[in-house]
């Protein structure tokens, strides 16, 4: 059930060598509070999973450029020319994966579901390595569902019980990562009273900890 | 008309009352500008927008894919970017228009890296040429002068044998099983000049000249 908290409590939850799924696209809807305090925390060789890889000053973007990420599961890096540059030195993994397929991934994972079956990338690089599946005379590959430890949901509006809907295109993955993590942190952009119940998007349970402070309207 | 304008005008052309329209960045986004006034035609934008509107600037809660301010028209909707894969690899886009680095005769396209110099990534590109109904490839007809329409894609591909339409500032072109058929050709150049601005081989049957060019919208 979720708990309000404040920074100290958010950065004792982070750990060396941790996988993160952060919100947002293009860092719409990335709850940058929270990288903020991932900085701050200095944890290092994160796993970061991300719609792309921001800029290198919005977004985790920053957290690659202050030498804290090991590994990205993105779908996009032309944003962040440091990525590129770190991945042909070899200092940074970088896993590129179709936007649609890291959408699905995150979604089977938090729906306890193994992978998902897809025609996307099929006779291209990202094939490499995958299992290819006939179902009905068609062909699709086999790409496994995607967890991690922790989520970090931005572009929220948060009402005191915890459930979550979002400020207009923040949505993107935030609702999808909140399924999929051990440990789901929402830096709401604002907290309100309630919201109607036909309007959330994240029910409470899914949401363990919402930010307060600085970070909220 | 700039080379832009005319494959962006020519391209408008192909879209139908109703369709729903996902168009890439770059010259694709400028196929917009031309769509007739007696067509309705609802474009989505893959981060999570059905009915997007036109750019808006210092717009910072609403973005396109591109990560830039825009907006939503009325009935439009916010989604989360599984509900927009599933519009997009469901097969409910019934047309996309995307850039290239490399196309070919046999529709496949090539837009995502150039091993070695560049790796931007795919972002949704993979999804939206293998789910949506109607591929459309808007590109320059040769990149300073070396063939971009070529017979086999030298370059990683985005997906195989999925391009429809091929329009360029020179001609428009449709891969078929027979192969690529040369359509039409803009009057300023000559059936020869396209064969040579061509690696791949075209089809010639009827060509007629090119749709589209009235400085009409």
């Amino acid at each position: 059930m979720r708990s309000f908290i404040n920074a100290e409590k958010f950065i004792a939850l982070l750990e060396d060598g941790m996988s993160i799924m952060v919100g947002g696209f293009l860092t719409n809807g990335t709850p940058e509070g929270l990288i903020d305090l991932v900085i701050e925390s200095n944890v290092k060789d994160l796993t970061i999973i991300c719609n792309d890889g921001g800029y290198p000053d919005k977004g985790v973007g920053r957290l690659v450029v202050n030498n804290q990420v090991k590994k990205v599961i993105v779908s996009h890096i032309g944003t962040n020319p440091m990525i590129g540059t770190l991945m042909s030195e070899q200092k940074l993994e970088v896993e590129l994966v179709p936007q649609g397929t890291l959408a699905e991934r995150i979604r089977a994972y938090g729906a306890g579901l193994g992978g998902i079956l897809t025609q996307t990338g099929l006779d291209t690089l990202v094939q490499e390595g995958k299992q290819i599946i006939e179902v009905n005379g068609k062909k699709y590959l086999l790409e496994e569902a995607l967890g991690a430890d922790i989520a970090l949901i931005g572009g929220a509006i948060a009402d005191n019980y915890g459930n979550l809907k979002y400020n207009k295109t923040m949505r993107n993955f935030n609702p999808l990562m909140a399924t999929a993590c051990k440990v789901v942190v929402c830096e709401p952009r604002k907290i309100v009273d309630k919201i109607n119940s036909e309007n959330v998007i994240t029910p409470h349970p899914f949401v363990d900890y919402i930010l307060v402070g600085e970070y909220n309207d | 008309m700039t080379d832009k304008q005319i494959i962006a005008a020519r391209i408008a052309l192909e879209l139908n009352d109703g369709d729903l329209v996902n168009l890439g960045i770059g010259i694709p986004t400028l196929v917009a500008n031309y769509v007739p006034a007696d067509k309705t035609v609802t474009f989505q934008a893959e981060n999570g927008i059905i009915g997007l509107g036109g750019l808006v600037e210092d717009e910072t809660e609403i973005v396109n894919a591109g990560g830039m301010g825009a907006s939503i028209l009325e009935g439009g909707s916010f989604i989360d970017s599984a509900t927009s894969f599933a519009f997009i690899r469901g097969g409910h886009i019934d047309v996309t228009v995307l850039g290239a680095l490399e196309v070919d005769q046999e529709g496949s396209l090539a837009s995502w890296i150039i091993p070695g110099k560049k790796v931007p990534g795919m972002g949704g590109a993979m999804d939206l040429v293998t789910g949506a109904k109607k591929v459309i490839i808007a590109t320059k007809h040769t990149n300073r002068g070396i063939p971009k329409i070529l017979k086999k894609c030298r370059l990683p591909l985005t997906a195989a044998h999925q391009v429809n339409l091929i329009v360029t500032e020179m001609a428009v072109m449709e891969v078929s099983k027979a192969g690529l058929e040369l359509l039409e050709v803009h009057p300023n150049y000559s059936i020869e000049d396209v064969i040579k601005a061509t690696e791949a081989e075209l089809i010639i049957n009827k060509v007629l000249p090119m749709k589209g060019l009235s400085d009409e919208n």
